[in-house]
Protein backbone atom coordinates (compact mmCIF):
# COMPACT_ATOMS: atom_id res chain seq x y z
CA UNK A 1 0.00 0.00 0.00
CA UNK A 2 1.11 3.35 -1.16
CA UNK A 3 0.99 6.61 1.17
CA UNK A 4 -0.32 9.20 -0.72
CA UNK A 5 0.58 12.74 1.18
CA UNK A 6 -1.54 15.62 0.81
CA UNK A 7 -0.95 19.18 0.73
CA UNK A 8 -2.23 19.30 4.98
CA UNK A 9 0.36 16.30 5.78
CA UNK A 10 3.70 17.82 3.71
CA UNK A 11 2.37 21.56 5.83
CA UNK A 12 2.66 19.67 8.88
CA UNK A 13 6.02 17.98 7.87
CA UNK A 14 7.16 21.41 6.86
CA UNK A 15 6.27 22.99 10.23
CA UNK A 16 8.02 20.64 12.08
CA UNK A 17 11.41 21.09 10.04
CA UNK A 18 10.62 25.18 10.53
CA UNK A 19 10.48 25.66 6.47
CA UNK A 20 7.65 28.21 5.38
CA UNK A 21 5.89 26.74 2.39
CA UNK A 22 3.16 28.93 -0.02
CA UNK A 23 0.34 26.82 -1.38
CA UNK A 24 2.08 26.16 -4.68
CA UNK A 25 5.04 24.57 -3.04
CA UNK A 26 3.15 22.51 -0.87
CA UNK A 27 0.88 21.02 -3.54
CA UNK A 28 4.07 20.30 -6.00
CA UNK A 29 5.73 18.75 -3.26
CA UNK A 30 2.81 16.76 -2.42
CA UNK A 31 2.50 15.05 -5.80
CA UNK A 32 6.34 14.74 -5.89
CA UNK A 33 6.52 13.07 -2.57
CA UNK A 34 3.84 10.43 -3.43
CA UNK A 35 6.16 9.19 -6.89
CA UNK A 36 9.14 8.87 -3.89
CA UNK A 37 8.04 7.58 -1.30
CA UNK A 38 6.54 4.95 -3.47
CA UNK A 39 9.78 4.08 -4.03
CA UNK A 40 11.05 4.02 -0.85
CA UNK A 41 8.56 1.62 0.09
CA UNK A 42 10.38 -1.50 -1.73
CA UNK A 43 12.53 -1.05 1.39
CA UNK A 44 9.72 -3.37 3.33
CA UNK A 45 11.01 -6.27 0.93
CA UNK A 46 14.41 -5.67 2.77
CA UNK A 47 15.39 -8.91 4.83
CA UNK A 48 16.72 -9.04 8.52
CA UNK A 49 20.68 -9.18 8.04
CA UNK A 50 22.62 -10.31 10.95
CA UNK A 51 25.34 -8.37 11.03
CA UNK A 52 27.87 -7.40 13.47
CA UNK A 53 28.52 -4.11 14.55
CA UNK A 54 31.36 -2.74 13.06
CA UNK A 55 31.56 0.25 14.94
CA UNK A 56 31.83 1.23 18.70
CA UNK A 57 32.21 3.80 20.98
CA UNK A 58 35.93 5.55 21.79
CA UNK A 59 35.27 8.17 24.28
CA UNK A 60 38.37 10.38 25.75
CA UNK A 61 38.80 12.59 28.80
CA UNK A 62 37.25 16.12 28.47
CA UNK A 63 39.84 18.53 28.22
CA UNK A 64 40.13 22.59 27.31
CA UNK A 65 41.56 22.90 24.05
CA UNK A 66 42.12 26.29 22.05
CA UNK A 67 38.96 27.16 20.01
CA UNK A 68 37.43 29.92 18.59
CA UNK A 69 37.77 33.33 20.58
CA UNK A 70 34.14 35.41 20.84
CA UNK A 71 34.71 37.94 18.36
CA UNK A 72 35.81 34.83 15.67
CA UNK A 73 32.51 33.28 16.60
CA UNK A 74 30.22 36.37 16.48
CA UNK A 75 31.91 37.25 12.90
CA UNK A 76 29.35 35.65 11.11
CA UNK A 77 25.87 36.59 13.00
CA UNK A 78 23.41 38.91 11.72
CA UNK A 79 23.20 40.95 14.75
CA UNK A 80 24.91 40.22 17.81
CA UNK A 81 24.28 42.22 21.44
CA UNK A 82 27.26 42.24 24.02
CA UNK A 83 29.01 39.66 23.13
CA UNK A 84 26.05 37.57 22.43
CA UNK A 85 24.40 36.33 19.12
CA UNK A 86 21.28 38.26 18.80
CA UNK A 87 18.08 35.91 17.94
CA UNK A 88 14.19 36.65 17.88
CA UNK A 89 11.88 36.79 20.53
CA UNK A 90 11.83 33.43 22.11
CA UNK A 91 7.74 33.84 23.43
CA UNK B 1 32.86 31.36 -22.54
CA UNK B 2 32.36 30.67 -18.94
CA UNK B 3 31.46 27.37 -17.20
CA UNK B 4 30.33 28.84 -14.48
CA UNK B 5 32.73 26.31 -12.34
CA UNK B 6 33.64 28.97 -9.81
CA UNK B 7 31.42 30.37 -7.18
CA UNK B 8 34.31 32.51 -5.67
CA UNK B 9 37.72 32.84 -7.40
CA UNK B 10 40.54 33.82 -5.10
CA UNK B 11 43.94 32.83 -4.77
CA UNK B 12 44.58 31.22 -1.59
CA UNK B 13 48.67 30.88 -1.41
CA UNK B 14 50.24 27.77 0.20
CA UNK B 15 53.30 27.12 1.48
CA UNK B 16 56.87 27.31 -0.62
CA UNK B 17 57.81 24.07 -0.52
CA UNK B 18 55.73 20.48 -0.67
CA UNK B 19 54.86 17.59 -3.18
CA UNK B 20 52.13 19.87 -4.79
CA UNK B 21 54.31 23.30 -4.99
CA UNK B 22 53.47 24.57 -8.08
CA UNK B 23 50.08 22.99 -8.38
CA UNK B 24 46.81 24.52 -8.55
CA UNK B 25 44.08 22.75 -6.42
CA UNK B 26 40.45 24.13 -6.63
CA UNK B 27 38.34 22.94 -3.75
CA UNK B 28 34.35 22.84 -3.69
CA UNK B 29 32.56 25.50 -1.86
CA UNK B 30 31.38 23.29 0.77
CA UNK B 31 34.93 22.60 2.46
CA UNK B 32 35.42 25.37 4.45
CA UNK B 33 38.44 27.72 3.59
CA UNK B 34 39.54 30.68 6.61
CA UNK B 35 38.48 34.31 5.50
CA UNK B 36 37.11 33.07 2.15
CA UNK B 37 33.43 32.38 1.53
CA UNK B 38 32.03 29.19 1.58
CA UNK B 39 28.82 29.25 0.17
CA UNK B 40 27.40 25.40 -0.54
CA UNK B 41 25.96 26.36 -3.37
CA UNK B 42 23.08 28.35 -1.23
CA UNK B 43 21.71 31.85 -0.78
CA UNK B 44 21.67 30.59 3.00
CA UNK B 45 25.56 30.98 3.19
CA UNK B 46 26.06 33.59 0.58
CA UNK B 47 28.24 35.52 2.46
CA UNK B 48 29.45 33.37 5.35
CA UNK B 49 33.36 33.30 5.60
CA UNK B 50 34.76 30.11 7.77
CA UNK B 51 36.75 31.62 10.69
CA UNK B 52 39.08 28.49 9.95
CA UNK B 53 40.39 25.83 7.34
CA UNK B 54 39.49 22.80 7.14
CA UNK B 55 42.15 20.03 7.48
CA UNK B 56 41.94 18.91 4.09
CA UNK B 57 42.80 22.34 2.97
CA UNK B 58 45.96 22.89 5.59
CA UNK B 59 47.43 19.79 3.91
CA UNK B 60 46.92 21.15 0.58
CA UNK B 61 48.89 24.54 1.54
CA UNK B 62 51.14 22.72 3.67
CA UNK B 63 51.88 20.21 0.26
CA UNK B 64 52.28 23.96 -1.34
CA UNK B 65 49.36 23.77 -3.49
CA UNK B 66 47.93 27.11 -4.44
CA UNK B 67 44.23 27.26 -4.31
CA UNK B 68 42.50 29.26 -6.82
CA UNK B 69 39.28 29.68 -5.93
CA UNK B 70 36.12 27.68 -4.94
CA UNK B 71 34.16 25.25 -7.30
CA UNK B 72 30.62 25.26 -7.99
CA UNK B 73 28.37 22.28 -6.78
CA UNK B 74 24.38 21.20 -6.02
CA UNK B 75 23.42 23.34 -3.35
CA UNK B 76 24.71 21.52 -0.04
CA UNK B 77 25.87 18.78 -2.54
CA UNK B 78 21.77 17.90 -3.12
CA UNK B 79 22.00 16.86 -6.62
CA UNK B 80 23.27 14.83 -9.44
CA UNK B 81 24.09 17.76 -12.28
CA UNK B 82 25.07 21.17 -10.36
CA UNK B 83 22.08 22.68 -11.51
CA UNK B 84 20.34 22.99 -8.33
CA UNK B 85 23.31 25.59 -7.05
CA UNK B 86 22.06 29.06 -5.81
CA UNK B 87 24.55 30.46 -8.23
CA UNK B 88 23.69 28.63 -11.60
CA UNK B 89 24.07 25.97 -13.28
CA UNK B 90 27.89 24.77 -14.66
CA UNK B 91 28.81 23.52 -17.93
CA UNK B 92 30.56 20.77 -19.02
CA UNK B 93 33.32 21.36 -21.03
CA UNK B 94 33.43 18.58 -23.25
CA UNK B 95 29.22 19.75 -24.64
CA UNK B 96 28.66 22.98 -23.08
CA UNK B 97 24.98 21.97 -23.86
CA UNK B 98 25.09 19.06 -21.04
CA UNK B 99 25.57 18.98 -17.29
CA UNK B 100 28.81 18.26 -15.97
CA UNK B 101 27.02 16.21 -13.23
CA UNK B 102 27.29 16.92 -9.46
CA UNK B 103 27.08 17.75 -7.27
CA UNK B 104 30.85 18.47 -7.49
CA UNK B 105 30.46 19.91 -11.19
CA UNK B 106 32.37 22.50 -10.52
CA UNK B 107 35.38 20.70 -9.59
CA UNK B 108 35.54 18.29 -12.13
CA UNK B 109 34.63 20.79 -15.02
CA UNK B 110 37.37 22.83 -14.13
CA UNK B 111 39.78 19.80 -13.77
CA UNK B 112 38.31 18.83 -17.82
CA UNK B 113 39.12 21.96 -18.76
CA UNK B 114 42.38 22.18 -18.11
CA UNK B 115 41.74 25.52 -15.67
CA UNK B 116 43.37 23.78 -12.64
CA UNK B 117 45.50 20.88 -12.20
CA UNK B 118 43.67 19.21 -9.27
CA UNK B 119 40.30 19.91 -7.49
CA UNK B 120 38.94 18.50 -4.17
CA UNK B 121 35.36 17.09 -4.51
CA UNK B 122 32.63 15.80 -1.71
CA UNK B 123 31.08 12.25 -2.58
CA UNK B 124 28.23 11.52 -0.68
CA UNK B 125 26.47 9.42 -3.44
CA UNK B 126 28.08 10.03 -6.08
CA UNK B 127 29.29 13.11 -6.30
CA UNK B 128 32.60 13.09 -7.13
CA UNK B 129 32.48 9.95 -9.29
CA UNK B 130 29.43 11.13 -11.39
CA UNK B 131 31.18 14.55 -12.24
CA UNK B 132 34.09 12.87 -13.05
CA UNK B 133 32.38 10.27 -15.40
CA UNK B 134 30.47 13.22 -17.35
CA UNK B 135 33.15 15.37 -17.76
CA UNK B 136 36.06 12.94 -19.10
CA UNK B 137 38.41 12.75 -15.86
CA UNK B 138 39.54 10.60 -12.79
CA UNK B 139 37.69 10.96 -9.11
CA UNK B 140 38.03 8.65 -6.50
CA UNK B 141 35.59 8.34 -3.78
CA UNK B 142 38.40 7.58 -0.60
CA UNK B 143 37.48 5.22 2.19
CA UNK B 144 34.96 6.24 4.58
CA UNK B 145 37.49 7.25 7.53
CA UNK B 146 40.49 7.57 5.27
CA UNK B 147 40.19 11.43 4.82
CA UNK B 148 39.50 14.00 7.34
CA UNK B 149 36.09 15.52 6.74
CA UNK B 150 36.74 18.39 9.93
CA UNK B 151 35.64 21.43 7.81
CA UNK B 152 33.42 19.91 5.28
CA UNK B 153 29.41 21.16 6.01
CA UNK B 154 27.78 18.65 6.56
CA UNK B 155 25.01 16.88 4.30
CA UNK B 156 25.03 13.26 5.27
CA UNK B 157 28.09 12.20 7.79
CA UNK B 158 27.43 8.52 7.71
CA UNK B 159 28.66 8.42 3.93
CA UNK B 160 30.28 11.52 3.25
CA UNK B 161 33.92 11.50 2.16
CA UNK B 162 35.97 14.34 0.59
CA UNK B 163 38.29 12.82 -2.74
CA UNK B 164 40.64 14.00 -5.17
CA UNK B 165 39.86 15.09 -9.08
CA UNK B 166 42.62 14.89 -11.78
CA UNK B 167 43.57 14.58 -15.26
CA UNK B 168 44.84 11.41 -14.73
CA UNK B 169 44.81 8.52 -12.26
CA UNK B 170 48.15 9.16 -10.44
CA UNK B 171 47.32 12.58 -10.39
CA UNK B 172 44.50 12.02 -8.46
CA UNK B 173 46.25 9.48 -6.31
CA UNK B 174 48.97 12.04 -5.66
CA UNK B 175 46.35 14.22 -4.40
CA UNK B 176 44.56 11.11 -2.32
CA UNK B 177 48.64 11.05 -0.64
CA UNK B 178 48.12 15.02 0.71
CA UNK B 179 44.64 14.87 2.19
CA UNK B 180 44.36 10.78 3.44
CA UNK B 181 45.65 10.40 7.33
CA UNK B 182 43.99 10.77 10.74
CA UNK B 183 43.06 13.99 12.00
CA UNK B 184 42.28 14.32 15.70
CA UNK B 185 39.64 16.17 14.51
CA UNK B 186 37.81 13.79 13.12
CA UNK B 187 37.48 10.90 15.44
CA UNK B 188 36.34 8.69 12.44
CA UNK B 189 39.34 9.35 11.16
CA UNK B 190 41.69 6.09 11.11
CA UNK B 191 45.20 5.16 11.07
CA UNK B 192 45.41 3.88 7.38
CA UNK B 193 46.67 6.37 4.70
CA UNK B 194 49.10 7.84 6.77
CA UNK B 195 52.11 8.15 5.03
CA UNK B 196 50.56 6.39 2.36
CA UNK B 197 52.01 6.25 -1.56
CA UNK B 198 48.81 5.51 -3.64
CA UNK B 199 51.02 7.24 -6.75
CA UNK B 200 52.93 4.38 -6.96
CA UNK B 201 50.90 2.12 -6.92
CA UNK B 202 49.04 3.82 -10.19
CA UNK B 203 50.97 1.07 -12.40
CA UNK B 204 48.24 -0.26 -14.69
CA UNK B 205 49.47 -3.92 -14.07
CA UNK B 206 46.33 -6.16 -14.24
CA UNK B 207 47.63 -9.61 -15.21
CA UNK B 208 46.16 -11.68 -13.23
CA UNK B 209 43.39 -9.70 -12.03
CA UNK B 210 39.80 -10.87 -11.36
CA UNK B 211 36.93 -8.66 -12.09
CA UNK B 212 33.86 -8.75 -10.87
CA UNK B 213 31.11 -7.24 -12.76
CA UNK B 214 27.54 -6.60 -10.81
CA UNK B 215 24.88 -7.70 -13.36
CA UNK B 216 22.34 -5.76 -11.38
CA UNK B 217 24.36 -2.47 -12.49
CA UNK B 218 24.95 -2.73 -16.36
CA UNK B 219 21.53 -4.23 -17.36
CA UNK B 220 19.62 -1.25 -16.50
CA UNK B 221 21.83 1.08 -18.08
CA UNK B 222 21.47 2.83 -21.42
CA UNK B 223 22.90 0.59 -24.64
CA UNK B 224 25.47 3.14 -25.59
CA UNK B 225 27.24 3.38 -22.03
CA UNK B 226 27.10 -0.97 -21.98
CA UNK B 227 28.77 -0.98 -25.32
CA UNK B 228 31.46 1.83 -24.28
CA UNK B 229 32.08 -0.21 -21.12
CA UNK B 230 31.97 -3.35 -22.44
CA UNK B 231 34.56 -2.67 -25.04
CA UNK B 232 36.73 -1.30 -21.67
CA UNK B 233 36.13 -5.11 -20.58
CA UNK B 234 37.79 -6.07 -23.20
CA UNK B 235 40.75 -3.65 -23.10
CA UNK B 236 41.33 -5.29 -19.59
CA UNK B 237 41.29 -8.85 -20.34
CA UNK B 238 43.64 -8.05 -23.46
CA UNK B 239 45.81 -7.13 -20.36
CA UNK B 240 45.60 -10.10 -18.27
CA UNK B 241 42.71 -9.50 -16.10
CA UNK B 242 39.72 -12.22 -15.93
CA UNK B 243 36.67 -10.77 -16.04
CA UNK B 244 33.84 -13.07 -14.11
CA UNK B 245 29.83 -11.96 -13.68
CA UNK B 246 28.75 -11.78 -10.11
CA UNK B 247 25.48 -11.16 -8.20
CA UNK B 248 24.68 -8.35 -5.56
CA UNK B 249 21.07 -8.59 -5.61
CA UNK B 250 21.08 -5.88 -2.56
CA UNK B 251 21.52 -3.11 -4.42
CA UNK B 252 18.63 -3.10 -5.83
CA UNK B 253 17.69 -1.62 -2.61
CA UNK B 254 20.39 0.63 -2.70
CA UNK B 255 18.82 4.34 -4.11
CA UNK B 256 16.04 3.77 -1.90
CA UNK B 257 17.99 3.05 0.99
CA UNK B 258 20.56 5.81 0.14
CA UNK B 259 18.02 8.47 0.10
CA UNK B 260 16.42 7.55 3.47
CA UNK B 261 19.33 7.75 5.07
CA UNK B 262 20.95 10.72 3.34
CA UNK B 263 17.43 12.96 3.55
CA UNK B 264 17.37 11.51 7.10
CA UNK B 265 20.88 13.06 8.56
CA UNK B 266 20.45 16.22 6.45
CA UNK B 267 17.20 17.40 8.17
CA UNK B 268 19.24 16.97 11.60
CA UNK B 269 22.45 18.26 9.95
CA UNK B 270 20.70 21.46 8.03
CA UNK B 271 18.32 22.61 11.82
CA UNK B 272 21.57 24.29 12.30
CA UNK B 273 20.79 27.20 9.55
CA UNK B 274 18.44 29.32 11.82
CA UNK B 275 19.86 32.52 10.67
CA UNK B 276 21.31 33.84 14.31
CA UNK B 277 24.92 32.20 14.44
CA UNK B 278 25.28 32.35 10.56
CA UNK B 279 23.37 32.82 7.64
CA UNK B 280 20.81 34.27 6.12
CA UNK B 281 18.61 35.90 8.57
CA UNK B 282 14.90 35.23 9.24
CA UNK B 283 14.72 38.78 10.96
CA UNK B 284 13.53 39.74 14.24
CA UNK B 285 9.80 40.27 13.49
CA UNK B 286 7.43 37.49 15.19
CA UNK B 287 8.18 34.60 17.32
CA UNK B 288 11.92 32.59 17.10
CA UNK B 289 9.94 29.62 15.28
CA UNK B 290 8.42 32.42 12.63
CA UNK B 291 11.26 34.09 12.21
CA UNK B 292 13.84 30.33 11.96
CA UNK B 293 11.22 29.26 8.70
CA UNK B 294 11.55 32.47 7.12
CA UNK B 295 15.02 32.30 6.90
CA UNK B 296 15.17 28.78 5.58
CA UNK B 297 12.25 29.44 3.05
CA UNK B 298 14.49 32.33 1.89
CA UNK B 299 18.13 30.47 2.11
CA UNK B 300 17.33 27.08 0.52
CA UNK B 301 16.21 26.26 -2.80
CA UNK B 302 13.77 23.30 -3.47
CA UNK B 303 15.58 20.38 -3.52
CA UNK B 304 17.18 21.09 -0.52
CA UNK B 305 13.57 21.78 1.09
CA UNK B 306 12.42 18.90 -0.50
CA UNK B 307 15.37 16.72 1.07
CA UNK B 308 14.70 18.04 4.42
CA UNK B 309 10.81 17.16 4.17
CA UNK B 310 10.73 14.04 3.49
CA UNK B 311 14.05 13.62 5.73
CA UNK B 312 11.92 14.32 8.13
CA UNK B 313 9.10 12.76 7.10
CA UNK B 314 11.11 9.61 7.20
CA UNK B 315 11.74 10.49 10.88
CA UNK B 316 8.81 11.29 12.13
CA UNK B 317 6.36 8.76 14.33
CA UNK B 318 4.95 6.23 12.92
CA UNK B 319 7.06 6.11 10.05
CA UNK B 320 10.69 5.67 11.50
CA UNK B 321 10.49 2.24 11.24
CA UNK B 322 9.10 1.81 7.83
CA UNK B 323 11.38 3.76 6.21
CA UNK B 324 14.63 4.54 8.40
CA UNK B 325 15.19 1.28 9.89
CA UNK B 326 14.80 -0.78 6.84
CA UNK B 327 17.11 1.59 5.30
CA UNK B 328 19.46 0.62 7.89
CA UNK B 329 18.55 -3.17 7.13
CA UNK B 330 19.65 -2.52 3.63
CA UNK B 331 22.58 -0.73 4.04
CA UNK B 332 23.85 -3.66 6.06
CA UNK B 333 22.76 -5.83 3.67
CA UNK B 334 24.40 -3.95 0.78
CA UNK B 335 27.69 -4.29 3.40
CA UNK B 336 27.33 -8.19 3.65
CA UNK B 337 26.83 -8.78 -0.66
CA UNK B 338 30.11 -6.46 -1.14
CA UNK B 339 32.10 -8.10 1.36
CA UNK B 340 30.79 -11.75 -0.16
CA UNK B 341 31.79 -10.67 -3.56
CA UNK B 342 35.32 -9.70 -2.49
CA UNK B 343 35.73 -13.46 -0.80
CA UNK B 344 35.87 -14.39 -5.04
CA UNK B 345 36.91 -11.30 -7.22
CA UNK B 346 39.74 -8.46 -6.58
CA UNK B 347 38.17 -5.29 -7.97
CA UNK B 348 34.26 -5.11 -8.97
CA UNK B 349 34.11 -2.87 -12.12
CA UNK B 350 30.68 -1.07 -13.48
CA UNK B 351 28.91 1.84 -15.63
CA UNK B 352 30.20 5.32 -12.72
CA UNK B 353 26.64 6.32 -14.28
CA UNK B 354 23.75 4.43 -16.23
CA UNK B 355 23.17 7.15 -18.52
CA UNK B 356 25.47 9.83 -20.64
CA UNK B 357 25.12 13.80 -19.31
CA UNK B 358 21.98 14.47 -19.77
CA UNK B 359 21.39 18.53 -21.43
CA UNK B 360 21.04 21.09 -19.12
CA UNK B 361 17.80 22.21 -18.41
CA UNK B 362 16.65 18.63 -18.73
CA UNK B 363 16.71 16.61 -15.06
CA UNK B 364 15.40 19.60 -12.56
CA UNK B 365 11.08 18.59 -13.06
CA UNK B 366 11.40 15.12 -12.17
CA UNK B 367 13.64 14.77 -8.69
CA UNK B 368 12.90 9.95 -8.66
CA UNK B 369 14.07 10.07 -11.88
CA UNK B 370 17.53 12.10 -10.93
CA UNK B 371 18.07 10.04 -7.86
CA UNK B 372 17.46 6.60 -9.96
CA UNK B 373 20.67 7.82 -12.11
CA UNK B 374 22.71 7.22 -8.80
CA UNK B 375 21.88 3.20 -9.00
CA UNK B 376 25.39 2.49 -9.27
CA UNK B 377 27.55 4.88 -7.05
CA UNK B 378 25.19 4.88 -4.03
CA UNK B 379 26.09 1.33 -3.17
CA UNK B 380 29.64 1.89 -2.77
CA UNK B 381 28.97 4.71 0.25
CA UNK B 382 26.20 2.16 2.33
CA UNK B 383 28.99 0.17 2.38
CA UNK B 384 32.00 2.05 2.92
CA UNK B 385 34.02 1.47 0.17
CA UNK B 386 36.53 2.93 -1.89
CA UNK B 387 35.83 3.39 -5.72
CA UNK B 388 37.27 5.23 -8.73
CA UNK B 389 35.75 6.20 -12.41
CA UNK B 390 38.29 6.59 -14.86
CA UNK B 391 37.47 7.40 -18.37
CA UNK B 392 36.07 4.23 -20.18
CA UNK B 393 35.86 6.69 -23.90
CA UNK B 394 33.34 8.02 -25.80
CA UNK B 395 29.59 7.88 -26.63
CA UNK B 396 27.85 9.85 -28.93
CA UNK B 397 30.78 12.56 -28.17
CA UNK B 398 30.40 12.03 -24.60
CA UNK B 399 32.22 10.50 -21.87
CA UNK B 400 31.57 7.59 -20.00
CA UNK B 401 33.14 6.29 -16.27
CA UNK B 402 34.24 3.27 -15.64
CA UNK B 403 33.36 2.57 -12.06
CA UNK B 404 36.09 0.26 -10.12
CA UNK B 405 35.38 -0.95 -6.59
CA UNK B 406 37.50 -1.90 -3.83
CA UNK B 407 37.47 -3.34 -0.69
CA UNK B 408 37.99 -1.27 2.34
CA UNK B 409 40.93 0.86 2.63
CA UNK B 410 41.91 -1.41 -0.58
CA UNK B 411 42.83 2.01 -2.38
CA UNK B 412 45.76 0.90 -3.95
CA UNK B 413 44.56 -2.10 -5.86
CA UNK B 414 41.75 0.28 -7.66
CA UNK B 415 44.38 3.01 -8.26
CA UNK B 416 46.26 0.27 -9.80
CA UNK B 417 43.56 -1.35 -12.16
CA UNK B 418 42.38 2.03 -13.34
CA UNK B 419 45.87 3.41 -14.63
CA UNK B 420 45.15 -0.18 -16.98
CA UNK B 421 42.46 1.68 -18.87
CA UNK B 422 44.71 5.00 -19.71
Amino acid sequence: MSDSVDADEVEHVADLARVDLDDDELAAFAEQFGDILAHFEALEEVPEVEAEPDLVNVMRDDEIRESLSQDEALENADDSEDGRFKGPKVS
Amino acid sequence: MSLNAYITEETIEGGDDGPLSGKTVAVKDNISTDGVRTTCGSKMLEDYEPPYDATVVERLKDAGATIPGKANMDEFGMGTTTETSYFGATKNPVDEDHVPGGSSGGSAALVAAGDVDYALGSDTGGSIRCPAAFCGVVGIKPTYGLVSRYGLVAYANSLEQIGPIAPTVEGAAELLDVIAGPDENDGTTREDGEDSDYASAADGDVDGLTIGVPTELVDGADDRVVETFENALEDLREQGATVEEVSLPSVEYAVAAYYVIAMSEASSNLARFDGVRYGHSGGYEGNWNESFSTARSEGFGDEVKRRILLGTYALSAGYHDKYYKQAQEARAWVKQDFDDAFADVDVLASPTMPILPPELGESLDDPLKMYLADANTTPVNLANLPAISVPAGEADGLPVGLQLVGPAFGEETIINAAAALE
